[in-house]
C-alpha cells in the first residue's frame, strides 16, 4: 500500500485520495490548519483537487502557546 | 493621552506585546493576555497532533485573530529556510496574514540569535511582503542593517531569552533606539516590573515578554503589573525625567521664611 509521511508518522492509504479525504480521516477536518506538502505551501482551496502520491511529506501545523 | 504604538501603519494602544507559551492552561493564557491588556500576542507554529483528541480546544479558539493581532513567530528555527518555511505555513494559516516574528536562533543553551541567518531571512521574507518584527542581538550595527532590509520593528533582548535577568546593556539599547527609524521593542529578558518600565523610560517604543508573566507566582496579577510599568515607563520617558545632580543637593521647599531660630528666642 503506498504511504505518505504526515507530520513525521508512515501513513498508508488507499488511491486515489485527495487532501481533504486524509484531513477527514484525521479528523480534522473543519479545524484550522495550513499545510506544507514536499516544502510547499498547500492553499485551503487546493484541497478538493490534490491527490496524494506515494513519497509524499506533509506538515500539517496549528498555532500553539509561544513567545 | 492619545500615543499610539504605530506598527506597519497600524495603530494600537497598548505597548505590552505578551507571548502565550507555559501557562498551565487557556484559560489562564487569556486571563493573563486580558489583564496585560495587549492587542498583539505571539503564537508558535507547530505540527498538529495526529490522531489525538478530536474536538479538543484550540489556541485560537480561546485568542480568535477577530479580537487580537496574531503575531506568530519562528520559535525553535536554527535556519533561515525554516524561518521562511514556518511563516508560510503561518500565513496560510492566518488567512494571508503578514505580520509576523522573525526569530533564528544560533545556540539552544543561550537562545542567542544567529544574525547571518537573520539577515538572510529577513531579505526573504520582506520580499515576500512580510511585516518582519525581527528578534536581534543588542548590537547597534546589526539593527540598523534589519531596518535597511525593511523590517518594520527590531527587537533587541534585554538579556537572554527566559532568563528574566532585566535589561544588562542599556547603553547599547540607547544607540539602536537615537539610530532607529522603526520602532524599537525589548524582546526578551524581562524579569519583573521596574525591568519594563527602564525599557520604556529608555525610550523603547514597546516591549514584549511572555516568561516574566507566565512564571510569576500569580501570573494574572503580574501582567496587571506589567500593563501599568510599561505605561509608567512610556510616561516618564515623554514627560523627561530631571537632569542628575550630583553631589548637590537642592530643597523642594522654600528656603526663606523660616520661623526664628530657637536661640533668638
Amino acid at each position: 500500500m503506498p504511504t505518505i509521511l504526515v507530520n513525521g508518522n508512515p501513513t498508508e492509504f488507499t488511491t486515489p485520495l485527495t487532501l481533504r479525504q486524509l484531513l477527514e480521516r484525521l479528523e480534522l477536518q473543519g479545524r484550522r490548519v495550513a499545510i506544507e506538502r514536499n516544502g510547499e505551501i498547500l492553499p485551503r482551496s487546493r484541497y478538493d483537487d490534490t491527490p496524494l502520491a506515494a513519497g509524499d511529506l506533509l506538515e500539517i501545523i496549528i498555532a500553539v502557546g509561544g513567545g | 493621552m492619545n500615543d499610539p504604538l504605530i506598527i506597519a501603519g497600524k495603530a494600537y494602544s497598548s505597548r505590552l506585546l505578551v507571548g502565550t507559551g507555559k501557562y498551565k492552561d487557556f484559560a489562564e493564557t487569556r486571563e493573563a493576555v486580558d489583564a496585560a491588556g495587549a492587542e498583539i500576542v505571539t503564537v508558535a507554529i507547530r505540527r498538529t497532533n495526529i490522531g489525538q483528541h478530536p474536538g479538543e480546544q484550540s489556541l485560537l479558539d480561546v485568542l480568535p485573530p477577530s479580537q487580537y493581532t496574531l503575531l506568530p513567530n519562528t520559535a525553535g528555527c536554527y535556519t533561515a529556510e525554516d524561518a521562511v518555511r514556518t511563516l508560510r505555513l503561518a500565513r496560510e494559516l492566518l488567512d494571508g496574514h503578514a505580520l509576523v516574528k522573525l526569530e533564528v536562533l544560533g545556540d539552544p543553551s543561550n537562545l542567542y540569535p544567529n544574525m547571518p541567518e537573520t539577515l538572510k531571512a529577513a531579505e526573504t521574507l520582506v520580499k515576500e511582503g512580510f511585516d518582519v518584527m525581527v528578534y536581534c542581538s543588542d548590537d547597534p550595527i546589526q539593527a540598523k542593517r534589519l531596518e535597511e532590509i525593511g523590517c518594520v520593528a527590531v527587537m533587541p533582548l534585554a538579556s537572554i531569552i527566559g532568563s528574566g535577568m532585566g535589561i544588562l546593556n542599556p547603553w547599547n539599547l540607547r544607540l539602536i533606539i537615537d539610530n532607529a527609524r522603526v520602532p524599537v521593542l525589548v524582546d526578551a529578558g524581562v524579569g519583573t516590573a521596574s525591568d519594563a518600565a527602564i525599557a520604556m523610560e529608555l525610550g523603547c517604543d514597546a516591549v514584549l515578554m511572555n516568561s516574566a508573566i507566565a512564571h510569576a507566582r500569580q501570573p494574572v496579577l503580574m501582567a496587571s503589573a506589567m500593563k501599568h510599568a510599561v505605561r509608567a515607563g512610556r510616561e516618564a520617558y515623554l514627560a523627561g525625567r530631571m537632569p542628575r545632580k550630583l553631589y548637590s543637593a537642592e530643597p523642594s521647599s522654600p528656603t526663606s521664611g523660616m520661623i526664628a531660630p530657637a536661640r533668638c528666642l
